[in-house]
């Protein structure tokens, strides 16, 4: 069955910059996909039409998950509530609620299918709660379980937002630069748990990727985005340092910067870096109030 | 060599360009403000010799004031403490209908067709002082606390609902979408997204409100809407000055403790 099918997308931001131009994939299920691209390429933009949460233009095209329509001609389908229940998101920036404890936050992957009613109370099974343990489990960080979420490293935060997206019994995942600000350790961590979960319970996962060596190491088949369009679809061990070079020149150097040659930050146990994070954003939400 | 080159900085040969523009609207500013002063001179009836001239008169009704007379504080009490019970009422009514309202007056929550007339509804109650809500209500539910409550129940909601919206307009929008993403709807979106965001600001203001409270129940009882102001009123009409000192003295001693209380919690919060 196809899992994700895009036909003919398009997305103008503003009156002029063009951030999809005509883009066209079809994902089988079961599948884990690369989307790589240099940043400003696409790639978010592509995952959050997928995702339902924004429109694209208005014209000949459109979005479908497992068969349901998601968008049509740049409008969002009345169902897509439902639709996005299928489709755990993973963000670049780590989406989670940061006063809320890990645990809590997982648990919002039942939110779709609980009773509301129940659920606005913030009243939740047993069986709920178990779920979510073990999802926290599968990932490896249950025993950050009570903590804030803001308390945990980038790659720990991450990793609750994969165990979300499996207490939602998501069928598709879509990681929008998981390791994007993530040290090597971190990020093979983040990568494994993806690659496991495609494996074990058949997730269809797309994941968009800076470089070009996780998407080798990890998805055989990778989409390449290059300004809006997709210049490549095929293998992943297609992607030679030459092949690139041809599909992007001289932007070809950000996408083949290995590990070590890049501007990490460590996976930390303590509570510091990751507090540091949310409390100046929160400062700067407040400042702008 | 670079570091003594580098501050070798030969007199500028142009002055730095004096900022016409800005000076002469600073004379415009300052001018502006001395014509409105004189314009109000006589509306506000300035009679600063009258301060000189029955300086006499005023060292007497001073004297009145002393000694305070504590004899009936058992009552000033009582009466102290329905004020702040009027407070409490009238607070926390209001946090419970300024939640919703808040939330609608919020740009990035709710579409203009909501959130611009419940901005102009919470405007409107905001506009309005306490003392004249309190005249009408005592109209329509009869001299007491109770009219007092409503009174300060409207007036603040008003003011905690325009508090609370601006709060929730500067969240960080990216965990709501987190939630959004899930398939939660717009409700879950607010439960979970919103409100840990902004609820310490939002504890620390509905506090500050109630120590503003306080401060507005104590006169409420001047129009018949309950409280210590009743008692205050009566014993300066009839002249009972030691009477009103000792009352005035206890009205200082509990806001500024409730003043007190109400800013370490508020410090426990944010
Ligand atoms: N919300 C937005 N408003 C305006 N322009 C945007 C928005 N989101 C993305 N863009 C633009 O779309 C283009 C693609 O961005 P993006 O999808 O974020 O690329 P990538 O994720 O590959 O780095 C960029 O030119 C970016 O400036
Ligand atoms: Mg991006």
């Amino acid at each position: 069955m196809t899992a994700v099918s895009v036909k003919n997308l398009s997305k103008t931001f503003g009156k002029t910059n063009k951030a999809l131009k005509g883009v066209s994939l079809e994902l089988e299920e079961s599948e884990m996909v690369a989307l790589i691209g240099a940043s400003g390429s696409g790639k978010s933009t592509l995952i959050r039409h997928i995702a339902g949460l924004i429109p694209g233009d208005n014209s000949q095209s459109r979005i479908d998950v497992f068969g349901s329509p998601i968008q049509t001609n740049g409008k969002i389908s009345k169902g897509v509530r439902n639709d996005r229940r299928e489709i755990g998101v993973v963000f670049q920036q780590f989406n989670l609620v940061g006063r809320l404890s890990v645990l809590t936050n997982v648990l919002m992957g039942v939110l779709g299918r609980a009773s509301s009613f129940r659920t606005l109370l913030g009243i939740f099974t047993r069986a709920e709660k178990k779920l979510a343990m073990d999802a926290l489990n599968r990932v490896g960080i249950a025993s950050h379980a009570a903590q804030r979420s803001s308390n945990l490293s980038g790659g720990q935060q991450q990793r609750a937002a994969i165990a979300r997206t499996i207490v939602q019994g998501a069928k598709l995942i879509l990681a929008d630069e998981p390791i994007a600000s993530l040290d090597p350790a971190s990020s093979r961590k983040v990568m494994d748990n993806l690659e496991r979960i495609n494996r074990e319970d058949g997730v269809t996962v797309l994941v968009s990727l800076h470089q070009v060596d996780y998407a080798i190491k990890y998805c055989p088949r990778t989409i390449a985005m290059r300004q809006g369009e997709v210049v490549f679809d095929g293998p992943s061990d297609q992607l030679t340092p030459q092949f690139l070079q041809q599909l992007y020149g001289s932007e070809s150097v950000e996408l083949l910067a290995k590990e070590d040659q890049r501007e990490l930050v460590p996976e930390n146990t303590g509570p510091e870096p990751a507090e540091q994070e949310t409390e100046g954003r929160r400062a700067f939400a407040y400042a702008a109030g | 060599m670079t570091l003594a080159s580098g501050h070798q900085t030969t007199p500028s040969p142009i002055a730095p360009p004096k900022n016409l523009k800005r000076s002469g609207l600073n004379i415009l500013g300052w001018a502006v403000l001395a014509g409105l002063l004189a314009w109000s001179w006589e509306g506000a009836d300035m009679r600063p010799m009258a301060l000189i001239d029955d300086a006499a008169n005023m060292g007497q009704f001073a004297a009145g004031f002393f000694p305070p007379d504590f004899t009936e504080w058992k009552m000033y009490v009582d009466e102290i403490f329905v004020t702040i019970q009027i407070a409490i009422w009238g607070t926390v009514l209001a946090i419970v209908l300024s939640i919703p309202f808040g939330i609608m007056s919020s740009e990035n929550i709710v579409p203009w067709w909501i959130c611009q007339p419940t901005r102009r509804l919470m405007d409107a109650a905001r506009a309005i002082n306490e003392i004249v809500f309190a005249m009408l209500f005592v109209v329509a539910v009869g001299l007491g606390p109770f009219a007092g409550v409503l009174a300060l129940w409207i007036h603040t909601t008003g003011v905690l609902a325009k508090l609370f919206s601006e709060a929730v307009e500067a969240i960080d929008p990216r965990p709501v979408e987190g939630i959004r993403a899930t398939g939660a709807n717009a409700l879950h979106e607010i439960i979970y997204g919103v409100i840990p965001q902004v609820l310490p600001l939002w504890i620390s203001y509905s506090l500050y409100r109630f120590e503003s409270n306080v401060r507005s129940a104590t006169v409420l009882g001047i129009v018949g809407a309950g409280g210590i102001g009743m008692l205050l009123w009566e014993y300066i009409r009839g002249f009972y000055y030691a009477e009103t000192a000792a009352v005035i003295i206890l009205i200082i001693v509990s806001v500024s403790l409730l003043d007190m209380l109400s800013q370490r919690l508020r410090k426990l919060v944010t």
